[in-house]
């Protein structure tokens, strides 16, 4: 199960758009099931303490980009289902293209860099 | 961090429903859990392994819970409650400290907060009038003189008014009025009041129009016309009843009619702005032809015209006036017109007094802030154990900041509302002195700007006593921390020179405020020293009136009856009649010497005052030389007498007898009269002011303005004043139920002001003075404790108890006296600056110094005694082995 890499830091702000966007993908989900899909996305690759989940989602809750509501799981559990927007939605899509063009400039600013070594 | 306003709402609604939110979170997480143990142990783990690993990948669960509350609530509003609530419980802890610190802020912020309220009503705010900034008063001979001296006759009124081009409108009053000059009858008992004579449009002028009814006409003072009259608010309450059908009904004042038309608002307060300490009753249009010739008989309030300055009015009075006199030579002078703004005239006196007391108190809260930042340090002297523990469980240097910040922002606040207590007793006390003369006093109250002004300085002391230390004991507790003894960290000689530095600050401070308040009740107690000219205890007086018309011959056995039967009342030792008081209204009359020449620039001019034979020994005045006025010499058929003052024969006959001279200017053209006496100098106009040429003429010869009786006894006048109301109702019927006055308070009325001031600045200084007590006796007294061990030690090697008494007494001496040096040097130069509130002392006043050394050594020196004293009394084995 163990990485042999270290697990990466999240930055600030990555973890909202994580959790808009697998509640966009996987429709309603509780908190459990959301931390459990961002680690099987990363491969294990993050270092999430999955606790720290809920102060985002109570942050995305108040920005109005998510909603919740107290319901019952497959297995017949009590649990609060999550669930995204109309204006989470247009903010994710907002996220994702600014992050885009975020990894984009990086990336091309680091291949630069390895250009000069070379 | 900034948040948009709906999260923001969001966030304080969580931030008020924490308790529900908790517990919600606490049910998602336990089904997170949960949820974790059950894939775990599908996925093959024990129970206990299934457990316990979910536990790890889920972290800290104290640790989600802070987070998820800080990204839902108010962080910082938790902080600062949770510090408020430490505050409370280390405050109740710490009762006694707490109490004294409380009350220490609320006796020196209610002090500011009434005196703000003082100078607010009388100094900042706005006159109750419309657009009261564009109001301009008008004084004649430029101020200088008595009320015949700086008012202007109609003629000259009504020519300004006709020529002037600076104001829209002026307007006049006449301000010889005399407090019961008119009796109401016909409705009950006949009424003494006291009411004004007012041009048709001065309500209009200062932009007030009455509550009810209409204001004045303008053909309301032409002669001839009909009598009409506007009530004051409170009169018309008090005795009408807040009936409104008194409306257009009329009432009979001095035996004519007149329709009441209107009744002012309550805010309008005629004597609050123009004539402080007095009430008007009632206000009546004056018919100008009937005083025309009565001389200088009225002031001019004018308003403004846009774009016109007090400044240029006083241009244009400068050349308008010897214009108007070259056309008019019959005119008295020029009117040398001094323009004033309203404002200025009416509070311009007081500006002085107003700013010294409004930095006495200034000064009540510095020492006030200096005492509680001592008392602060010998606190956290006893708590850097506490904060030297917080700091090494993380709390960094900004977080203990905050705290005692915290703790000082709490206990001013406390203060404060004491402070408003103290400050509503105050101004609703000064606010009821309706016979203190000072301007505007009725409408004072705790307003918006107060209270502004009020958690202003609460901020300003919360900072100041609470900031200076709480950065000295922070940083020193970095440094000390928890290594040092159980004696504190702030016991190196660091802090205690700094506590000493407080008290010497505290003690200079005080030391101004003693010598200032000394130098103005040393002013004050001159003042009442004054030789007034009478004598005003054992007499009172009374106003009378009787029916004589207007005829000097029918009105000698009238006055010689009146006269008669009251010295018939037995208790009564003297008895006399005078038209006017000294200390109340005055008019003047040219008055020459016949046969002298005098150049144009001579005062000629002098106080006259009509009296009847008997009124100079009632009032206690001193006859110097000459003879009393007596019915029988002096009739109105034989040669005119007059009596003058010192004064007068000084100016007139210097180094001559003026008795037997002649003298003209006020008597009837071709006439002259002859000086029959010399009196002492009297007061005229106020205690302060020196006397000028003054002179008495008989009711005989002469028309007097009203009439006051005097008496002179050794009966309360509340008992005699029943008795000589009877007396004068049997032979007067219609005589209103006039107030039997003691002469005293007459005086004490014309002193009201100076005594407000200096019974306002003597408190503070006295407060000021307990609370420097207080700074010596806290470091001195924690000193001792501190040097317990020292002390003991000393003993032990043979020291006596004299010794330690000496050692202590000798530190505590050596503190105050810096202070006090530093003090007396600055007062040296404070008095300077209010040597024009002084009277007849000097700002560097040996005495006054010499007594606030005495008084500030023998406080130093029982603050310093106490402690002193429990110091000797330590037993050395005690004292070895504590700590």
């Amino acid at each position: 199960m163990m990485p042999s890499e270290p697990k990466l830091d999240l930055l600030q702000g990555t973890l909202d758009l994580m959790v808009l966007q697998t509640l966009a993908t996987l429709g309603p989900q509780h908190g459990y099931g959301i931390a459990r899909r961002i680690e099987q996305v990363s491969g294990d690759a993050i270092l999430l303490n999955q606790g720290t989940i809920y102060a985002s989602l109570v942050r995305l809750q108040q920005r109005g980009w998510i909603a919740a509501e107290w319901g019952t799981s497959d297995n017949n559990r009590k649990a609060k289902f999550y669930s995204i927007t109309k204006s989470g939605r247009k903010q994710l899509s907002t996220d994702m293209s600014y992050w885009q063009r975020l990894t984009g400039v990086i990336g091309r600013v680091l291949a630069m860099q390895d250009e000069g070594e070379n | 961090m900034t948040f948009s306003f709906r999260e923001s709402l969001l966030r304080l609604h969580a931030f008020a429903r924490k308790k529900p939110l908790d517990r919600d979170l606490a049910e998602e997480l336990a089904s997170h859990l949960q949820f974790a143990i059950e894939e775990n142990i599908q996925n093959g783990m024990s129970p206990q392994e299934a457990e316990r690993q979910a536990r790890i990948s889920f972290g800290g669960p104290q640790q989600s819970k802070e987070t998820h509350r800080e990204s839902r609530g108010l962080p910082y509003l938790d902080t600062l409650l949770r510090d408020i609530r430490y505050t409370l419980r280390t405050l109740w802890r710490d009762r006694a400290f707490a109490a004294i610190a409380i009350l220490i802020l609320g006796l020196g912020i209610g002090a500011n907060i009434a005196v703000f309220s003082i100078v607010n009503t009388l100094l900042l705010r706005p006159l109750p009038f419309a657009n009261s900034n564009q109001l301009a008063w008008l004084d004649s001979n430029r101020g200088v003189g008595g009320l015949s001296a700086i008012t202007y006759t109609i003629d000259v009124y009504d020519e300004y008014a006709k020529q002037n081009r600076s104001f829209e409108q002026v307007t006049a009053y006449m301000p010889f009025f005399g407090s019961g000059d008119y009796s109401l009858t016909g409705r009950g008992e006949p009424l003494a009041l006291t009411g004004i004579m007012v041009d048709w449009n001065f309500f209009q002028t200062l932009g007030i129009k009455p509550e009810y009814g209409r204001a004045f006409l303008p053909g309301e003072t032409a002669k001839g016309a009909y009598h009409v009259i506007i009530l004051d608010n409170a009169f018309w309450r008090q005795h009408f009843n807040s009936d409104l059908s008194i409306l257009n009904q009329s009432v009979t004042l001095n035996h004519e009619s007149y329709t009441v038309v209107g009744i002012m608002p309550p805010s309008f307060d005629f004597g609050a702005a123009f004539a402080p300490g007095q009430r008007m009753e009632f206000f009546v249009p004056y018919f100008w032809d009937d005083i025309r010739q009565w001389g200088n008989t009225v002031f001019i309030i004018g308003r403004l015209k846009p774009g016109a300055t007090v400044q240029s009015a006083q241009s244009e009075a400068d050349l308008l006036m010897p214009q108007m006199r070259a056309a008019h030579k019959d005119w008295y002078n020029d009117y040398p017109t001094r323009v004033s703004s309203l404002s200025a005239h009416v509070r311009g006196k007081l500006r002085s007094s107003l700013i010294v007391l409004w930095s006495a108190v200034g000064l009540i809260l510095l020492i006030v802030c200096v005492n509680l930042a001592n008392l602060l340090f010998a606190r956290s002297a006893a708590r850097s154990k506490e904060f030297a523990t917080r700091t090494a469980l993380g709390a960094g240097r900004s977080r203990i900041i905050a705290q005692l910040l915290t703790e000082s922002a709490v206990l001013s606040t406390a203060g404060a509302l004491l402070g408003m207590v103290f400050a509503y007793g105050i101004v609703s006390f000064v606010a009821r002195q309706a016979t203190l003369a000072l301007p505007l006093l009725s409408s004072m109250k705790i307003d918006g700007a107060t209270l502004l002004w009020a958690i202003a300085i609460t901020a300003f002391a919360a900072l100041l006593f609470g900031l200076a230390p709480g950065i000295l004991i922070a940083s020193a507790n970095l440094r000390t921390g928890l290594a040092s003894s159980s004696r504190g960290a702030t016991d190196g000689k660091h802090f205690h020179g700094l506590r000493s530095l407080l008290v010497i600050s505290e003690v200079a401070l005080a030391c101004v405020l003693l010598v200032g308040a000394g130098l103005l009740l040393r002013s004050f107690l001159r003042v009442l020293d004054v030789d007034l000219g009478f004598q005003p205890s054992q007499a009172a007086a009374l106003k009378i009136s009787y029916d004589d018309n207007g005829d000097r011959a029918h009105r000698v056995p009238i006055l010689q009856e009146i006269l008669r039967r009251v010295q018939r009342i037995p208790g009564v030792e003297a008895a006399g009649i005078s038209d006017m008081l000294p200390l109340g209204r005055n008019r003047s009359w040219g008055f020459q010497a016949v046969g002298r020449a005098y150049s144009p620039d001579d005062f000629t001019g002098a106080y006259v005052r009509i009296v009847t034979p008997g009124y100079i020994p009632a009032m206690g005045m001193h006859l110097r030389e000459g003879r009393d006025f007596s019915w029988t010499d002096d009739r109105p058929d034989t040669q005119q007498s007059v009596i003058i003052n010192e004064a007068a024969a000084k100016l007139h006959w210097p180094g001559q007898d003026p008795l037997g001279k002649e003298v003209e200017g006020f008597t009837e053209r071709g006439k002259t009269a002859t000086v029959i006496g010399v009196i002492s100098d009297v007061r005229q106009n106020s205690l302060e002011d020196a006397s000028t040429p003054e002179m008495f003429l008989s009711y005989a010869q002469s028309g007097p303005e009203g009439s006051e009786l005097i008496v002179r006894t050794k009966l309360p006048p509340e008992v005699l004043g029943p008795t000589l109301a009877r007396t004068m109702r049997e032979y007067s019927p219609d005589q209103p139920v006039g107030e039997f006055r003691p002469l005293q308070r007459i005086v004490d009325s014309s002193t009201s002001p100076r005594r407000f001031f200096v019974l306002l600045v003597g408190s503070f200084a006295t407060l000021g003075l307990i609370l420097a007590a207080l700074g010596i006796y806290g470091v001195i007294s924690y000193m001792v404790t501190r040097q317990r061990q020292e002390i003991g030690i000393r003993m032990a090697l043979g020291a006596s108890r004299g010794n330690v008494v000496f050692g202590v007494v000798n530190r505590t001496l050596r503190l105050a006296f810096i202070g006090i040096a530093i003090g007396a040097v600055v007062s040296f130069v404070a008095g300077k600056w209010i040597s024009s509130l002084l009277f007849q002392t000097e700002p560097g006043d040996p005495m006054t110094f010499v007594v606030m050394l005495v008084v500030f050594a023998s406080v130093a020196l029982l603050a310093g005694y106490l402690p002193a004293q429990r110091a000797s009394r330590v037993d050395p084995l005690v004292a070895l082995r504590y700590e």
